[in-house]
C-alpha cells in the first residue's frame, strides 16, 4: 500500500518516541529535563539520543555551566519533517482501520 | 493488533507534547477572567477617579494613587487566577506545576514585562503619563510573544495585537484608556473564549 511504509522503525520505541514529540515543541531540551519527562535512567537514555543523532533527526550540544557539563538537545529540520511523516502513517492507518 | 499500537503512540506523542509545553492550556477560562478584572478595573476608575479635564491628573494625587492601585490589583488577581487554574489542571493530569517549563516560560514572560514596568514608572515621575496605555500595551504584547516559545498554542498572536494595538494607541494621543480597555479587556475576553471553547471540543 505504501502507507506503512512511512512508518518509520526508528520512532518505532517508546523512548524515541518521546524524545522527538518533546524536541517537536520545544526548541532545545537539556538531559536532565529529558529524563524527568521518560522517566527513564540516565544510560537508557543517552543510548535512545545517540541512535536519533546518528540519524540525524537530533542535534547534540555539550557545554559546561560552571564545572557541571550540560548537554541540550534539538530536533533538526530532517528530524521534524520524519516525524511528521511518521505521524500521518500513523494517522492513516488508524483511520484506515476502524 | 497493530492498529491498537500505533493509537497508543499517538497518544504517547500528544501527551509528551503536552506535558513538555502544556502552559498554553491554562490560558482559556484564566484569559477570560483576566480580561473582566481588566474591564470592571477600567470602569472603577473611569466613573470615579478619572478627573475632568480642568483638574489634570498629577503623579501626587490621591486619584492617581487609586489608578495605580487598581492597576495592581488588576495584575495580581489575573496571575493568582492563572496561577491556581495551572496549578488545577496540572493536579488534575498528574503534572508537576513548576517545572523547566514554567520556570523559563516566567523568566520569559517577566524580563520584557518588568522592563516596561519600570521604564513606565521611571516616565511617571518625570510627568510624562501620554504613553503609558500605548507602552503598557506593546511590552505586554512582547512580553506575550517571547514566552509563546514554551508554548504550542496561539498566545504569540495575542502578542502581535497587543504591540500592533500599542503601536496603534501612540499615534492617537488621549485616547490611551480606551485602547488599554481594548487590548487588556477586549482581546483577553475574545482570546479566552477561543480557546477555551476549542478546549471544551476535546
Amino acid at each position: 500500500m505504501g502507507l506503512i511504509d512511512n512508518i518509520n522503525k526508528l520512532f518505532d520505541h517508546r523512548i524515541r518516541l518521546g524524545i522527538m514529540s518533546i524536541l517537536m515543541v520545544n526548541e532545545e531540551v537539556d538531559f536532565n529535563r529529558l529524563k524527568e519527562l521518560l522517566e527513564v535512567t540516565d544510560g537508557n537514555l543517552a543510548s535512545h539520543t545517540k541512535t536519533l543523532e546518528k540519524a540525524e533527526y537530533i542535534r547534540i550540544e555539550k557545554s559546561f555551566i560552571g564545572k557541571k557539563p550540560n548537554t541540550r538537545y534539538s530536533a533538526t529540520k530532517l528530524g521534524k519533517l520524519s516525524f511528521k511523516k511518521h505521524i500521518q502513517a500513523l494517522e492513516h492507518i488508524i483511520k484506515n482501520q476502524t | 493488533m497493530e492498529s491498537k499500537k500505533y493509537l497508543e503512540d499517538i497518544s504517547q506523542i500528544k501527551d509528551m507534547m503536552n506535558r513538555s509545553s502544556r502552559f498554553i492550556s491554562l490560558s482559556g477560562l484564566s484569559g477570560i477572567l483576566a480580561g473582566l478584572y481588566a474591564i470592571t478595573g477600567a470602569a472603577v476608575a473611569y466613573f470615579y477617579l478619572i478627573p475632568q479635564r480642568e483638574a489634570p491628573l498629577t503623579v501626587h494625587s490621591w486619584n492617581f494613587k487609586m489608578i495605580v492601585g487598581i492597576l495592581l490589583t488588576v495584575a495580581v488577581l489575573s496571575s493568582v487566577t492563572a496561577y491556581l487554574l495551572s496549578a488545577k489542571k496540572a493536579k488534575k493530569n498528574n503534572e508537576k506545576v513548576w517545572d523547566e517549563t514554567t520556570r523559563r516560560l516566567l523568566v520569559n514572560f517577566l524580563v520584557p514585562l518588568l522592563t516596561g514596568g519600570i521604564y513606565i514608572l521611571i516616565k511617571l515621575n518625570s510627568q510624562h503619563y501620554g504613553l503609558t496605555a500605548s507602552l503598557m500595551l506593546i511590552f505586554y504584547g512582547l512580553a506575550l510573544v517571547n514566552a509563546s516559545k514554551y508554548t504550542i498554542g496561539k498566545v504569540r498572536y495575542l502578542g502581535y495585537l497587543q504591540i500592533a494595538l500599542g503601536l496603534v494607541c501612540a499615534a492617537f494621543p488621549g485616547y490611551g484608556f480606551w485602547f488599554w480597555v481594548l487590548g487588556f479587556g477586549l482581546l483577553h475576553i475574545i482570546y479566552g473564549s477561543l480557546i477555551y471553547f476549542k478546549e471544551e471540543k476535546q
